[in-house]
């Protein structure tokens, strides 16, 4: 069931090879300017960097690489449509579960367009002159852990958008909401400046947020930066917020279906 | 231009037909580059300086950019959804009505939430003129007004490169995006932070320097050159190549026939 999604979405994505080219020339150069920055600061003051230098790069790059798993800005608009149109009750008609559907809908989206974006990339990066490419992950261990975290962050972020979706049944007009979530998820998930940068106080309250469980995790623990009983916490932490958000999207959308009335037609 | 005017109100009114939703785009945007300043403000809490430059002199090129770029996407936000226009018919329509049709063009979307931007900017402006030790006087007042002009007509110019290049393609290109968006985000620190080549880059190929890091420096008084002021407007000439090509496009222009 997941996988006929996937490979239809998979193919889909294939169609549109120039503009993946095309994105990824964009993501070498956001990528190059990241490294020249955070380069920059490092050179002014390497002791107050609160990351390895080859972790932050590696941080980016992965950012880079993984841009279209992690971006909350990445929405379906269908699923919008189908809301607001009331194009709805002929998902309804299906034997499956809407929520279930729609997650592994968006989950096999981001998966197919990731996997067309992250190789070049990553091959590039991987090319670069130490320390400002990718290096591999610091040990097996962390490669493992990296792996788990890689897909428990992709969950977080879908199940986070599920919410907004299920916004679309309460408001409608979904346009505000979409961008006051993106701004705030743009800061708060690491995607800015890599959550380690803030100041202490904010960091402790910050990194307790489920925002914070989407690529901040997996990108940390493959530079080393997180390591221990730290990254179980984190990758616990991360469980924790998916099955909350989950349970939460579940519960608003059958509460919205509930008042759904079915115009004849 | 009466006829802009037009345009203008009527997209003022139909925004304000949505109150909340347009709000909330305002404030969205707001907090979308308000993430960007959020950033440049826990970085210097860490970094004092970089390179010799502060927070006050990150938050003057910031301003500049964000500013520059806000008004020139709200007014010129009608290239940016070119690729849109080629692909469902719209543009075949604008060429056979009798009036220019970069003015049509440009009439087509005007982004009033956009002003969300704005509003930041110039707080940021503000916070500078209150804390840098730059001496106000008329030479710089003009130097920054210089930069946001010359810096809006340089967006502007991309915005319409842009939407040239997508007579070509159909397809939106993603990667012109570096220019526009990724101008805007890394703007946000005088350029040569980025080291020689990217200087380089930014002064003969995509003159972003010319708005933002040469009046910079005339500005906060690390040179003082007079002419550095007016560089700005050598940018403007970007516009020119930017139309050319746009001229170029519409010549060529196949319709996609839907």
């Amino acid at each position: 069931m997941y996988l006929a999604f996937f490979k239809m979405k998979f193919l889909t994505g294939l169609q549109y090879r120039a503009a993946a080219a095309a994105g990824m020339a964009t993501q070498f150069v956001w990528g190059i300017f990241g490294i020249l920055l955070y380069k920059a600061f490092y050179e002014t003051n390497a002791s107050a960097f609160p990351m390895d230098f080859q972790a932050l790069a590696s941080y980016i790059w992965l950012q880079q690489a993984f841009l279209s798993l992690y971006f909350v800005w990445i929405f379906e608009e269908d699923i919008f449509q189908t809301i607001t149109s009331g194009g709805v009750v002929y998902e309804l008609c299906r034997p499956m579960d809407l929520y279930t559907m729609w997650f592994s809908r968006s989950v096999a989206n981001r998966v197919s367009q990731a996997v067309l974006r992250c190789l070049p990339v990553l091959l590039f990066a991987s090319i670069l002159k130490r320390p400002y490419g990718i290096g591999l992950p610091v040990s097996i261990h962390a490669a493992f852990w990296f792996f788990i975290s890689f897909f428990l962050a992709l969950f977080t972020v879908v199940a986070f958008t599920m919410l907004i979706y299920i916004s679309a049944f309460y408001t409608i007009q979904t346009n505000g909401i979409r961008t006051l979530a993106g701004g705030l998820v743009e800061f708060l998930s690491g995607a800015t400046i890599p959550l380690p940068f803030l100041p202490d106080g904010v960091r402790t309250v910050v990194e307790l947020l489920p925002l914070a469980s989407m690529q901040n995790v997996p990108f940390r623990v493959y530079g080393g930066d997180l390591s221990g009983n730290e990254m179980y916490a984190k990758i616990a932490l991360q469980l924790f917020w998916i099955i909350v958000m989950v349970m939460l999207g579940k519960w608003l959308t059958s509460r919205a279906l509930r008042r759904v009335v079915v115009q004849g037609g | 231009m009466r006829l802009y005017w037009k345009y203008f109100a009527m997209h003022l009114k139909s925004a304000m037909q949505f109150k909340a939703s347009f709000f909330m785009m305002l404030v969205g945007q707001f907090l979308v580059s308000f993430s960007v300043f959020l950033g440049i403000h826990f970085m210097y809490l860490r970094f004092p300086t970089v390179k010799g430059y502060s927070y006050q002199d990150s938050l003057l090129c910031f301003a500049v950019i964000l500013l520059s770029f806000s008004i020139a996407e709200i007014f010129v936000r009608g290239f940016d959804a070119f690729a849109g226009m080629l692909a469902n018919g719209e543009f075949d329509r604008i060429l056979v009505r009798p009036r220019n049709e970069i003015l049509q063009v440009l009439c087509s979307k005007i982004a009033f939430t956009r002003i969300g931007r704005v509003v930041q900017a110039i707080a940021m402006f503000l916070y500078v003129v209150a804390t840098s030790e730059i001496s106000w006087g008329v030479k710089q007042i003009l130097t920054v007004i210089f930069m946001v002009i010359g810096g809006s007509g340089l967006f502007a110019a991309m915005f319409i490169l842009y939407a040239a290049l997508c007579f070509f393609t159909t397809e939106s290109l993603e990667f012109m995006n570096i220019f526009t968006d990724g101008a805007r985000e890394y703007g946000k620190y005088p350029i040569d932070i980025y080291g020689k080549k990217v200087l380089w880059i930014c002064t003969f190929l995509v003159p972003y320097t010319l708005v933002q890091y040469y009046p910079f420096l005339y500005l906060t008084g690390r040179r003082n050159e007079w002419w550095l002021m007016f560089l700005p407007f050598l940018a403007l000439l970007f516009l020119v190549p930017a139309f050319a090509f746009w001229k170029y496009g519409v010549r060529h222009f196949k319709s996609t026939g839907s």
